[in-house]
């Protein structure tokens, strides 16, 4: 159904979504450009920032203690699995690397099946945010404006401190080279775990931030976990500005062909990653020979 | 005959057990039956190492995770409550299967659990190990119709027989039916030909209607059943929304929803997907303009997205707690199923209850669990009583036949009690709103 409105509506729509899809990627991104490690627990963090936020909110009632609290929850969740587990697998073949994220990832749903059941549960949004929001011929939710504006405050708060700063610099280094980077008297472990903290916060908080839009249910992350790492293909394994980028065309993507055919939206995007891989294989914005 | 317990048997003993032998080899015709029976009742798929010991076992396979986890925990718990009340005698289901006592045929009903995750390939594997493992003479599980399908066409070929869980696709008992699978509840074309005329009176003719549908076969057969029984009253798609299972966000499907000029919504998508798509189309303001349908009810939606967006809603369902104050087997069931579980019982786990008390049934009226011969039982098209009056198993494709239920959501303020979502507007019988037994391609297998 390709008419004009419905396009620009769709062509906002990508942008949203695709925002949000770019914060959640790009935690992803820098664990692994930083790392080494593919975190497949990695939608499991998003699903529990959400879960965090909604107990806090339950606790409080407020949205902005919901949102510190899943944020900083996952941080301490993150820095805790790291230095406990991940840890001990650096040294191990990539596969063994799946494999124990895969099984964090199951352990961190169970858990919280266990402890919320399966039944959704919601986290609204602020008042001031609740409602719609008519921009034109297009009618769209208060709130997913604002969590496009959270997103891409997010993304760039991320930016200034990966580019603007010491800890941004020695992680860009650690994605370069961290054998060098510790030879120049750098605790790799320390930045490590703090960089495993810094990407399951960029979930968490993409996690709670959400929660408003979605329902939650502990199956929440399966979903999203797919199409983060299409995004991360795309983009460029590793590299920031390719999540971002790669957020945007994904949400673009999934949009603009549900116009034509909605039952090919997510296939588009798979082609779209084929295409990418075949063309291009280290991503748009990926450096050949790294990760 | 009684043989010592250590050393060789004593002479007596066995003169005695000789002399009982050369009886009854002269007696002519003493061994017949037993050969003619086996002859007639080959080994056939886990008979008869199945009902061997003095108990039998069922598997189950619900999703007990992902999309339409909360749906498969409700269907569970009607099935873990026929099995105690098969064993247990238990009044309600000796009312269903007037011959049961206690267990079936004797045996006690064990049963083993596993989580589908609503899949196929998972759901297949899980009762292939029911079935090696522990000789399973009947299994159950789906709250897909993807995975209805599949359990189908496996039973057929492992020769084990099948009762299906919640499956709304016309194609489990159309072009997909098999000889040992059974459908208890209502579906896409029972569904839309119930809520259709009631749709066009309450919402008018010539209606602009919009579909959201999940992309398999139940979303395709419910969503075409609908559009083809709305549109002699000049009901017209504007567009039809496809969407995959688990889609983690509905804003794209919405906007095309909300840019088609659509009257009606009608959603098919089912489990936390409908809770996902309800409450964004809410989001998006849709709900405001157009007016919502669910073409086929969704256990626990009403909770899950709350009163004031199910208010005024119709939907078709297969049950509804209310429905205890008209049928008695109804009140018996919402009561005991309450008392055990601390919560209203939903259609899920109705059909799930059902399901097992009509095998239990049929096993008994065969008084044998020899699969052919329980499959003729079933077929025999006995009337029996259930939680909504009196049903029959369709012997041309397996389709049980029952009423369908039409609700109408009620306002909060309306509600007498926190579980008093929906209002029963009309009790549709069965006969009329089914297909011929042909009209969807079933042709259903040989028995052995």
């Amino acid at each position: 159904m390709i008419t004009w409105p419905n396009f620009v509506s769709q062509l906002f729509n990508g942008l949203a979504s695709g925002a949000l899809l770019a914060l959640i990627s790009c935690g992803l991104t820098i664990i692994y450009g930083t790392l080494g490690v593919l975190n497949l627990a990695h939608g499991a963090m998003f699903m529990l920032g959400g879960y965090a936020g909604y107990v806090a909110f339950q606790a409080t009632g407020s949205y902005v203690v919901a949102v510190a609290f899943g944020a900083l929850f996952l941080v301490v969740v993150g820095a805790v699995i790291e230095r406990v587990v991940i840890r001990q697998f650096y040294d191990r073949p990539p596969e063994d690397q799946i494999l124990v994220t895969f099984g964090i990832g199951i352990v961190i749903v169970e858990l919280v099946r266990l402890g919320f059941g399966s039944l959704t549960k919601t986290v609204p949004p602020p008042s001031w945010a609740a409602g719609v929001t008519p921009m034109g011929f297009l009618i769209y939710p208060t709130y997913r404006i604002v969590v496009l504006a959270i997103a891409a405050a997010a993304l760039a708060a991320l930016y200034i401190v990966l580019y603007r700063t010491r800890l941004g610099m020695i992680v860009r280094a650690g994605i370069e080279d961290s054998g060098m980077v510790g030879m120049l008297g750098i605790n790799v472990y320390r930045v490590f775990m703090l960089v495993f903290g810094v990407g399951a916060m960029a979930a968490g908080f993409a996690g709670i931030v959400n929660a408003p839009v979605v329902s939650l249910t502990p199956d929440l992350g399966e979903s999203i976990l797919v199409q983060t790492f299409v995004v991360v293909v795309i983009g460029g394994v590793g590299s920031f500005p390719g999540a971002i980028l790669g957020g945007l065309i994904a949400g673009e993507i999934l949009s603009l062909t549900s116009m034509v055919n909605p039952a090919y939206s997510e296939v588009m995007l798979f082609v779209v990653m084929t295409l990418v891989l075949l063309l291009r294989p280290q991503g748009l914005l990926g450096l050949k020979g790294r990760a | 005959m009684q043989f010592a317990r250590s050393g060789a048997p004593k002479r007596r003993d066995v003169l005695k057990s000789g002399a009982v032998l050369a009886a009854t080899a002269a007696l002519p015709g003493f061994w017949m039956p037993m050969a003619q029976a086996a002859e007639d009742q080959p080994a056939i798929g886990t008979w008869p190492a199945g009902s061997a010991g003095d108990s039998v076992f069922i598997g189950i396979s619900v999703p007990r995770t992902g999309t339409y986890a909360v749906q498969g925990e409700d269907e569970l718990k009607g099935y873990m409550l026929a099995v105690e009340h098969i064993n247990s005698g238990d009044p309600l289901l000796r009312a269903i299967s007037p011959k049961t006592t206690k267990g079936v045929l004797g045996k006690k009903v064990t049963y083993g659990v596993a989580d589908s995750e609503a899949k196929p390939n998972t759901a297949v594997q899980e009762q292939s190990r029911f079935i090696s493992q522990n000789k399973a003479v009947l299994f159950t599980g789906s709250t897909s119709s993807a995975v209805a399908v599949a359990l189908n066409k496996f039973a057929q070929r492992e020769k084990v027989l099948y009762v299906t869980g919640i499956s709304g696709s016309n194609d489990t008992t159309g072009k997909d039916c098999v000889r040992y699978g059974f459908r208890q509840c209502f579906y896409g074309q029972t569904a839309a030909a119930a809520l259709a005329p009631v749709l066009i009176k309450a919402i008018g003719k010539d209606k602009k209607a919009a579909y959201l549908t999940p992309d398999y076969t139940y979303g395709h057969t419910v969503q075409k059943s609908m559009e083809e029984y709305l549109k002699p009253a000049g009901w017209t798609t504007v567009t039809n929304q496809v969407a995959p299972l688990g889609a983690p966000d509905y804003s794209s499907y919405l906007l095309n929803v909300a840019n088609s000029g659509a009257d009606v919504l009608l959603n098919i998508n089912w489990g936390h997907d409908a809770v996902l798509s309800t409450q964004q189309a809410k989001q998006f303001g849709i709900l405001a303009k157009q007016k919502l349908v669910i073409p086929y009810q969704i256990p626990f939606l009403a909770k899950e997205v709350g009163a004031e967006l199910t208010a005024g809603v119709y939907a078709a369902t297969d049950f509804w707690w209310t429905l205890q104050d008209k049928f008695p087997l109804a009140k018996m069931f919402v009561e005991s199923f309450e008392k055990k579980y601390g919560y209203k019982p939903e259609w899920g786990a109705e059909n799930a209850y059902m399901s097992f008390a009509m095998w239990a049934d049929a096993v008994e009226r065969a008084g044998t669990f020899y699969p052919p011969a329980v499959i003729k039982a079933f077929e025999a098209g006995q009337h029996i009583q259930s939680m909504v009056g009196e049903v029959w198993m369709r012997a041309a494709d397996h389709q049980l036949v029952r009423p369908v239920v039409i609700v109408q959501g009620k306002r909060p303020a309306d509600m007498k009690s926190p579980d008093d979502y929906w209002e029963v507007v009309e009790i549709v019988p069965g006969e009329g709103v089914m297909q011929a037994p042909d009209a969807f391609g079933c042709k259903l297998g040989p028995y052995t």
